[in-house]
């Protein structure tokens, strides 16, 4: 009697957890609709929030069918997802690794079972390039040399720069120091005076801005490079409590274009902002279009970014997504 | 008489039988829903994508049945992955670097054990430090993730080795670990005297001490084999990847636990079986694939559902332990 109620009790949990999953499950019999499978690395910054909701918005306005899988930051997750993806037979996978390495034999896998791979802002290392049809992104290169190019422009090409540098050895930190770096290297008189990682975070921006200030070459500086917009918002801070006025007498470029430079441009402390748009669904779904439809597309796709001085930063303020 | 033993050997038989209705209702409920669920890529990613997260499992069971813990599961898995990785890099021949991986599980494992047993110490608090050893040391061989290039891992782990299917599917080397792995354990806990030793630690260690049993060999024995375990976990997540990362596998040790508790096993000791655990962690599988398939869920419903399941399961241990008390009281 009592193991007919312990099985009954156990059945009922059953019960309801299937109800949950049933309740969430809908028929995938609708055919002919695209069926896009997309790995997300996860929502760790307002940056990838944004990214994600431009995906799935866009696939909506299409009407096309989005399976989207939040990786939750392990790429063992997303290898799962990608294998689910190719079990179900999407249309197209596209997919944002988490790391560089290790993908050749899920890649591998997806190109036996014909099925298109796009990479969504970072790349990989395969030895194979044919893994995958193309690669949309940002090129940090270029960010470098639209704020290298927009500072010389700016100052005259006259300019005592320092330099708040990214994560050391990520990706971004390194190619929009090079960027950078070519577009100075036209202008003798300016000159990068001190450079220093503020690890992409306000906290180290602001601590490290305040080394500079304080250093023998603090008082001779007149512009200021930050590799991302939240290293400059804590480099304003820096420069505000040393008695100087952000983006007047210490000329400020950074790049990203988060909501919060908008609003530091509006408030006349941050010059200019370089965009890296995570908005890249419309391009993304365009791209797939190409594919299905047969297409050539190109290797890499470069997103459609722009640049923010303070005279467009109050029109552009509520438009920000992110 | 007869009766009581019946109802007794059956009530010990419920948890199996209740995961395994579970991975049942769950698998009609894909089938029910999604048109390429019943297919058989599906099911061998269950075992190929899970394999890792089963050998650990495995070795965690052993644990849970001697009544200990062992949370340096994931750790170890990162820092044998990233010490493969950079053997390999270094010019080290693959089956070197595999003994090498499996000989630091061993004595990492055998030296917990060792320090749990001498010292009377807490094998929660002995694995605690273990685990965030294990995770430093990763970083310390080696600060990022690193791919792998050797064709031994490319080719032979990839493709060759793979058992080739019907309708294209591959069986991959790794679902080929996990299984020679299970049937290992199982002969191991069901057909030799260590095997009845961690019951027995596990059921009642002063009994068992009484019975005869040298509990500290034993215990020495289980946390040997744990490490040995978790590095072969690592081993088997180091080819699914193809590159190591000392980053990875956090908390995974977590996981292994709950499908430990799912698979039916009592996490107080004694009681439980390696099967059930199979038939836990493909059940852990499963739900991560259908909210995969689904495709508009958030996936963090997973660990709600797993968190839901861990809680079920124990509710309904503690009804089968009082029904098996009064059985024997009766």
């Amino acid at each position: 009697m009592k193991k007919k109620l312990v099985m009954l009790g156990l059945l009922a949990g059953v019960a309801a957890l299937s109800m949950l999953l049933t309740a969430c499950g809908q028929d995938e019999t609708t055919k002919k609709k695209l069926v896009v499978g997309f790995s997300q690395i996860g929502a760790e910054s307002a940056w990838r929030t944004a990214n994600t909701t431009s995906i799935k918005d866009e696939a909506e306005k299409r009407g096309m069918a989005l399976k989207f899988s939040d990786a939750q930051q392990k790429q063992e997750n997303q290898i799962k997802a990608i294998r689910s993806f190719i079990a179900q037979g999407v249309d197209v996978i596209a997919f944002s690794p988490v790391v560089e390495t290790g993908w050749e034999p899920v890649l591998k896998e997806a190109k036996r079972a014909k099925i298109p791979v796009i990479l969504s802002d970072r790349s990989v290392e395969v030895s194979d390039p044919s893994l995958y049809v193309t690669f949309i992104g940002s090129d940090f290169v270029e960010e470098g040399r639209r704020a290298g190019q927009w500072l010389a422009e700016t100052t005259g090409g006259k300019a005592q720069i320092a330099e708040l540098v990214g994560t050391p050895g990520a990706a971004p930190a390194i190619d929009r120091k090079k960027g950078f770096e070519e577009v100075i290297a036209e202008y003798p008189e300016m000159q990068i005076i001190k450079s220093q990682s503020g690890d992409f975070t306000r906290a180290k921006g602001k601590e490290v801005m305040e080394a500079f200030l304080k250093s023998p070459e603090g008082n001779t500086i007149t512009a200021l490079y930050a590799h991302n917009d939240d290293m400059a918002l804590g480099a304003i801070q820096a420069i505000e409590e040393a008695g100087k006025k952000p983006g007047k007498d210490i000329v400020i470029v950074s790049i990203d274009g988060v909501r919060g430079a908008f609003e530091a441009m509006v408030a006349g402390k941050l010059n200019c902002t370089v965009e890296c748009n995570p908005l890249i669904g419309p391009q993304l779904f365009d791209v797939i279009e190409n594919i299905t439809d047969g297409k050539e597309v190109a290797k890499r796709v470069v997103s459609e970014e722009g640049v923010y001085d303070q005279t467009q930063a109050a029109k552009a303020l509520p438009k920000r997504k992110y | 008489m007869v009766i009581v033993k019946l109802l007794k050997l059956q009530t010990r038989y419920i948890p199996l039988l209740a995961t395994a209705s579970v991975f049942a209702i769950l698998y009609s409920i894909g089938l029910a829903s999604f048109s390429h669920f019943g297919s058989l890529r599906v099911f061998v990613n269950l075992l190929g994508d899970n394999a890792f997260l089963g050998i650990a499992a495995i070795g965690a069971t052993f644990v849970i049945l001697s009544g200990g813990i062992d949370l340096s599961v994931g750790s170890v898995i990162a820092c044998t992955s990233i010490l493969m990785a950079t053997l390999l890099e270094k010019g080290w021949v693959p089956a070197t670097v595999i003994s090498m991986a499996l000989l630091f599980g061993i004595c990492f494992g055998a030296a917990m054990g060792c320090l749990i047993h001498c010292f009377a110490l807490p094998a929660f608090l002995v694995t605690l430090a273990g685990m965030f050893f294990a995770r430093g040391l990763g970083f310390i061989i080696h600060p990022q993730a690193l791919g792998i290039n050797h064709p031994f891992f490319l080719n032979t782990i990839g493709d060759n080795l793979a058992i080739r299917l019907p309708h294209g599917v591959e069986f991959p080397f790794t679902a080929s670990c996990f299984v020679v792995a299970l049937l290992v354990a199982m002969a191991i806990a069901h057909m030799t005297v260590f095997g009845r030793n961690v019951y027995a630690v596990g059921g009642n260690e002063q009994a068992a001490k009484l019975m005869g049993v040298r509990i500290g060999s034993a215990k020495l024995m289980i946390y040997t084999l744990a490490g040995f375990f978790s590095a072969l976990a690592g081993v088997v997540f180091t080819f699914y990847m193809q590159s190591g990362n000392p980053a990875s596998c956090v908390g995974l040790e977590l996981d292994a636990i709950a499908a430990v508790v799912i698979g039916g096993t009592l996490l107080s000791g004694g009681v439980g079986y390696l099967a059930g655990t199979f038939l836990g962690i493909l059940v852990l599988g499963l739900i991560q694939t259908l909210i995969t398939f689904h495709g508009d869920l958030n996936t963090w419903w997973t660990k709600i559902v797993i968190g839901m399941l861990v809680l079920v399961f124990i509710l309904l241990q503690n009804l089968v332990t009082t029904m098996t008390k009064k059985g024997i009281a009766q």
